[in-house]
């Protein structure tokens, strides 16, 4: 039985006086599932999770979340999602306590706001003004706020910037958590770390348009299939051994040593064997694998830090 | 309808309480004012009757206009506060109304005014021996009336403005002019027929027009025209608030 999908976006448009923002975007985001964009700076991810989140009037397409048109129910669809925005402020003098508080009588039900809090590594912080914390633990009070009623769905836009590591294991494993009780997460990132550890399918967004989607396994697969095995080998040892690997695509030799490319799952093994069959005695032998940093490189033609 | 009415209220008194300036701005200043102005006229009126009439009647008036004025002006800067730094796009991301969000800042202020009144009308008791006419109970309606229709100008400014430096000139530039028109300085009487006309379709000036009415003993039957003035501004400027407020 195919999921159901939460979230719906076909031909998404949204432009800002003459610039194009998202054009033409398609995605879903099936349920219990968690969804990332990733894409360089100003590529279009917020715009396009705001409107996903009814935040933003779109100007082309159709957007449907949990069946509701996030415009116009935009009521009835907030009692049932959490939001996180990238950037947003609350009231300076606002004690965190008083703002979970106040967003738990916003909702039929809800959490419990200390245990929030604490998980969020923010129980010590309960009475300190909001204009008094730290760029991390705003973030991580915004977090606790788009949970606190254990929505069915939850948008994560940059949930880890600017958090220590400590904080961003934290989250991470509280995201994991949304996930296994059920629950849908789209997010959005600038770590390919977090995107391959946390998300089951990604979208690749560059110019306002979709690139590429599917899960980080596959991207890697489909983009960037090359394994590469490095090794220095002991005395003379005669390159045309490794031309004849299955799946091989380019040999190397330098000062460190040989490096191998070449593609197939069995390409490392394949390495391994002819190695030892020429009884070539190896010191120092690691591999790599691709990841979807690679990807993003490969696709985008530049790093997401650019 | 207005979930989150009570508890968002209850923390914007709070958190306004927490400012600086806060108390001592919105309910200190007009108190001291209000006293230092009597102490100065109170003097005089031994001298002459048209000072004791200032003191009676126009002083009151001028006092409640000049309230709802300044609620005006610190609900629109507030709001705009709110949406240049991005808090109402993030309250827009919950459950919450534009509406509940007006009339929590509305309640915020009127809960301050009763208290800047009961103090003044502390004051007057301490400081005024001029007499008063009116029923309490009767102007404090007249009063409700009046801001809550003043303040609904406010609703369709703090809809708009992007920033709070927009907001004070802006409300200014609307504002005065109403005042200056209002009757409370000469008589509408005395203007040219189309700048009366013109009067006539101002809040403020009906609002003046009340409040001096039920402050002299008026009853409420000789001016039924102005509170349905007001109350059409209250329904008219709430609803097109409600329409074309802007998130950020
Ligand atoms: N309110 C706005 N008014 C005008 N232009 C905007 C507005 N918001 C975004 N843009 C523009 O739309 C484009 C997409 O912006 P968006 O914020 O969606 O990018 P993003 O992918 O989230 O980027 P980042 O990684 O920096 O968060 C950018 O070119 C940006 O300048
Ligand atoms: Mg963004």
């Amino acid at each position: 039985m195919a999921a159901t999908n939460v979230i719906e976006v076909t031909g998404l448009r949204k432009t800002y006086g003459k610039l194009v923002a998202v054009d033409d975007v398609s995605f879903e985001v099936r349920e219990g599932e968690i969804f990332g964009l990733i894409g360089p700076n100003g590529a279009g991810k917020t715009t396009s999770m705001e409107c996903v989140e009814g935040i933003r009037k779109i100007d082309g397409g159709a957007v449907s979340v949990l069946a509701l048109d996030p415009w116009k129910d935009s009521q009835e669809l907030q009692d049932r999602i959490g939001v996180q925005l990238q950037q947003a402020q609350l009231q300076k003098r606002i004690k965190v306590w008083e703002a979970v508080d106040l967003w738990a009588s916003l909702y039929p039900s809800t959490v419990d706001g200390d245990r929030l809090l604490e998980q969020l590594g923010l129980d010590d912080k309960r009475d300190a003004w909001f204009m008094t914390l730290s760029g991390g633990q705003k973030q991580r009070l915004f977090i606790a706020l788009a949970l606190i009623h254990d929505p069915d769905l939850v948008f994560l836009d940059e949930l880890t910037t600017g958090l220590d590591p400590q904080a961003r294991h934290a989250i991470w494993d509280l995201v994991r958590d949304i996930k296994t009780r059920g629950k849908t997460v789209f997010l959005t990132t600038h770590l390919m770390e977090e995107a391959e550890r946390l998300c089951d399918r990604v979208a690749v967004i560059e110019h306002g348009r979709i690139i590429a989607m599917d899960t980080p396994a596959a991207l890697v697969r489909e983009h960037c299939p090359e394994r590469a095995a490095i090794f220095q080998a002991d005395g003379e040892v005669d390159a045309a051994v490794f031309e004849r690997i299955p799946g091989i695509a380019s040999v190397d030799s330098g000062d460190s040593g040989f490096t191998l490319k070449g593609r197939g799952d069995d390409f490392v093994s394949e390495v391994i064997h002819a190695i030892s069959e020429s009884s070539i005695r190896v010191r120092d032998f690691r591999t790599e694998t691709p990841s979807l940093e690679d990807v993003f490189l490969k696709l985008t033609g530049h790093s997401i830090r650019d | 309808m207005l979930r989150g009415l009570f508890k968002l209220t209850w923390v914007e008194l709070k958190i306004f309480l927490r400012e600086p300036m806060g108390a001592i701005g919105t309910i200190g200043v007009p108190v001291l004012m209000f006293v230092v102005l009597g102490r100065i006229f109170q003097k005089r009126a031994e001298l002459s009757a048209d000072v004791t009439t200032f003191v009676a009647v126009f002083l009151p008036i001028f006092a409640t206009i000049l309230i709802a004025l300044s609620n005006v002006l610190s609900l629109t800067a507030i709001i705009s506060i709110y949406r240049e730094h991005g808090i109402l796009k993030r309250l827009k991301a919950t459950p919450l109304r534009a509406q509940t969000i007006l009339i929590t800042h509305v309640i915020v202020k009127l809960l301050l005014t009763v208290a800047t009144l009961f103090l003044l009308v502390l004051a007057g008791k301490t400081f005024y021996t001029a007499e008063v006419q009116a029923h309490p109970l009767s102007f404090a309606a007249a009063m409700l009336l009046s801001m809550l229709s003043i303040l609904s100008i406010g609703f369709v400014i703090a809809s708009i403005v992007p920033t709070a430096r927009f907001a004070q000139p802006v409300g200014s530039v609307i504002l005065y002019p109403m005042l200056a028109f209002s009757g409370l300085f000469f008589p509408l009487d005395a203007l040219p027929e189309p700048v009366q006309v013109a009067a006539n379709l101002l809040p403020l000036t009906h609002a003046v027009g009340l409040l001096q009415g039920i402050w002299t003993g008026g009853a409420w039957s000789d001016h039924l025209w102005q509170v349905a003035a007001l109350v059409a501004n209250f329904v008219v400027c709430t609803v097109l608030a409600g329409k074309i407020f802007r998130w950020e």
